[in-house]
């Protein structure tokens, strides 16, 4: 019990995670409110769902092909329908859902709205001290630690992390600067919808993979950006594991816990919102105007 | 003799006052349209989308008239539908109280469900607020889901009284409830309480520095809002007769806001123009059933691109313009303008 709860809190929050931390990237940098972004998520799902068990290729080739697709058609996306519209903040915020409805459909189209499975990389399971742990969970755990390390050492020690920092904190004085914001802007929609696309691979084998699987996962990255602290890099980590094991003890302890799991993780960014309005970590900013 | 200066007077009116500005025009026949509908067709099935359209026009409205004019973005503006429609359909269905007494009952628990959500969201400001808001609606869900001997729970409370006897009697409540219901709202929106939402909107610092009190007047949108999307779902629960969790859905939210934003913002018949052109599309896409959510996003997304600021404000800005003087609208092909006469470029 204990041990499934640790397991599948932390898988959860690591998913979560890569959501989150892509979602807050491109927030901060073009102040987008992409609803879109699980949509890439499921989008990589159904991708690894094509290559490996219609196309039959080996699984290796399959991960690196979407992880390279995905990215090129959320940059497709950037450059076709937010980017003319961006000073509308609201019409973006439509045209998302929009996207990513018409990506729902599109899938329904190609795949109907069966539930599909998917093969792990690797069967079987480790066991310390009586706990078994399957491979593909350990695995999943590892690539979440390494690409989260990968984002925050391209954050931190690169002249392209410095530049996507600068226009986060001010795109008027980064433009000014000469860093090519919408260039900036750009690259981050692939830092972000890479991030997805790694998180939808790593889930494909883990659960089902249908046509509505980037609804839950979005109510939850939107909590976890906001219990944060939106644009807060660390804020969204701490948020993700905080809800992740907020989720998974509601599931497991609970009964009907099912029904809830939504509903507790809300009720818990909620709380810290009346308590901090500006998130675990978001910093009060002097009000926009 | 006084009989025909009345009708004098409003063949005036008309003439003076509607057929001056295509605007005004076209919602002049579209509400006479909607009136006389009936005359000319029975047809159950065109009658229940129209009357779905006017419902939804309701809500759609009234998300703009909080969302739109006062910029406090709600993404959960279900919470406000759902809650009237469960206490519209638990009132009938266990205290028997008619429609007449339902709808307003649910309108005035939405109305508590704008405070329960106002009072604490209003610290937040901008995303903060439009995220903490989606989260509402799917509390609600999740605590309905969890007592389905009260909620009906997945399958929700059935067995309610229609609106009225007949299919046109239905018609006729819903259409003229939104009529009335979005001049009400139109007329808020031009009234001192608007213009005070309008500068909310654009610059809330300036406003808290002329002395007026924000968070009183942002709490006001919020009941407002609450209280036209709490009849919009008590007209709803009682045309079809169920309320279950549909009417909580993230998707309704959602499709409020498409529908605002579609139709143009701050204008409040933006709203009513978008249901009423994307609801019978929807409808109308029902020959296509594979692909008609993909073509309704689709259309969204092409015609939210050439017109970000939504379709009746750029059809408005291509038929009208603003006479620089004395700011009163005039038809484009216009040299000067028809009140201060001044010359329009």
């Amino acid at each position: 019990m204990l041990e499934n709860i640790l397991i599948n809190g932390l898988i959860h929050g690591g998913v979560y995670a890569l959501l989150a931390v892509g979602f807050s990237l491109i927030f901060g940098v073009a102040r987008i409110v992409n609803i879109a972004h699980t949509a890439f998520y499921m989008v990589a799902a159904y991708l690894i769902y094509t290559f490996a068990t219609r196309l039959g290729f080996h699984l290796l080739l399959a991960i690196p092909l979407t992880i390279v697709i995905v990215p090129l058609i959320g940059i497709l996306i950037y450059q076709l329908t937010i980017k003319p519209i961006q000073e509308h903040h609201v019409t973006v915020l439509i045209v998302t859902i929009a996207v990513a409805m018409v990506f729902q459909e599109v899938m329904l189209l190609l795949f109907g709205g069966h539930f599909r499975g998917n093969p792990s990389l690797f069967t079987g399971y480790l066991e310390i001290s009586g706990v078994r742990v399957s491979y593909q969970h350990l695995l999943t755990l590892v690539v979440v630690f390494v690409v989260l390390l990968i984002t925050w050492w391209i954050l931190l020690k690169t002249r392209l992390g410095i530049a996507i920092r600068a226009t986060a904190q001010d795109r008027e004085v980064a433009n000014l600067m000469g860093m090519n914001v919408s260039r900036v802007a750009m690259i981050t929609m692939g830092i972000a919808v890479t991030m997805a696309a790694v998180a939808g691979v790593l889930v494909a084998p883990l659960s089902v993979v249908e046509p509505y699987m980037w609804l839950h996962p979005l109510i939850m990255m939107l909590a976890i950006v906001v219990l944060g602290g939106l644009g807060s890099i660390k804020g969204s980590l701490a948020g993700a594991f905080i809800l992740g094991f907020a989720e998974t003890l509601v599931v497991f302890l609970i009964p009907l816990g099912a029904f809830l799991k939504g509903a507790f993780s809300l009720t818990i960014m909620l709380v810290v919102l009346l308590i901090r309005p500006e998130g675990l970590f978001g910093v009060v900013f002097e009000e926009e105007r | 003799m006084a009989a025909l200066f009345s009708f004098r007077q409003i063949r005036l009116f008309v003439q003076k006052e509607i057929f001056v500005l295509p605007s005004r025009t076209i919602a002049f026949f579209f509400c006479l349209a909607l009136l006389l509908l009936p005359l000319m067709t029975k047809d159950p099935y065109l009658l229940r989308i129209i009357i779905f359209s006017s419902i939804f026009a309701i809500f759609a409205a009234s998300w703009d008239l909080l969302s739109g004019f006062t910029g406090q973005m709600n993404f959960g503006h279900a919470l406000f539908f759902g809650v009237a429609a469960y206490t519209s359909a638990l009132l009938n269905l266990h205290f028997g109280f008619p429609p007449w007494l339902t709808i307003p009952l649910g309108a005035l628990t939405a109305v508590i469900a704008g405070l329960v959500v106002g009072i604490p969201c209003l610290r937040l400001r901008g995303p903060y607020l439009a995220l903490a808001t989606l989260a509402f609606p799917i509390i609600l869900m999740g605590i309905i889901f969890t007592i389905p001997d009260i909620t009906g729970g997945e399958l929700g409370v059935s067995g309610i009284k229609p609106l009225a006897s007949s299919r046109i009697g239905t018609y006729y409540v819903c259409v003229i409830l939104m009529l009335s219901l979005g001049l009400l709202m139109w007329k808020i929106g031009d009234s001192k309480i608007g213009i005070i939402f309008h500068a909310i909107r654009e610059d809330e610092v300036a406003v808290r520095a002329s002395g007026i009190n924000t968070t009183r007047y942002k709490l006001l949108a919020f009941s407002l809002s609450g209280f036209f999307a709490g009849i919009a779902g008590g007209l709803y629960t009682h045309f079809i007769r169920i309320a279950g969790p549909s009417t909580l859905e993230v998707s309704l939210s959602f499709q409020a806001i498409i529908w605002a934003i579609f139709g143009g913002v701050v204008t409040i018949y933006g709203p009513i123009a978008g249901v009423f052109i994307l609801y019978p599309l929807m409808e109308f896409l029902r020959i296509l059933p594979e692909i008609r959510t993909l073509l309704f996003g689709l259309t969204v997304v092409i015609i939210l691109l050439f017109m970000p600021e939504g379709l009746t404000t750029w059809v408005r800005d291509k038929m009208e313009e603003e006479c620089p003087r004395c700011k009163v609208r005039n038809v484009a092909w216009r040299k000067t303008c028809r009140v201060c006469t001044a010359p329009l470029e």
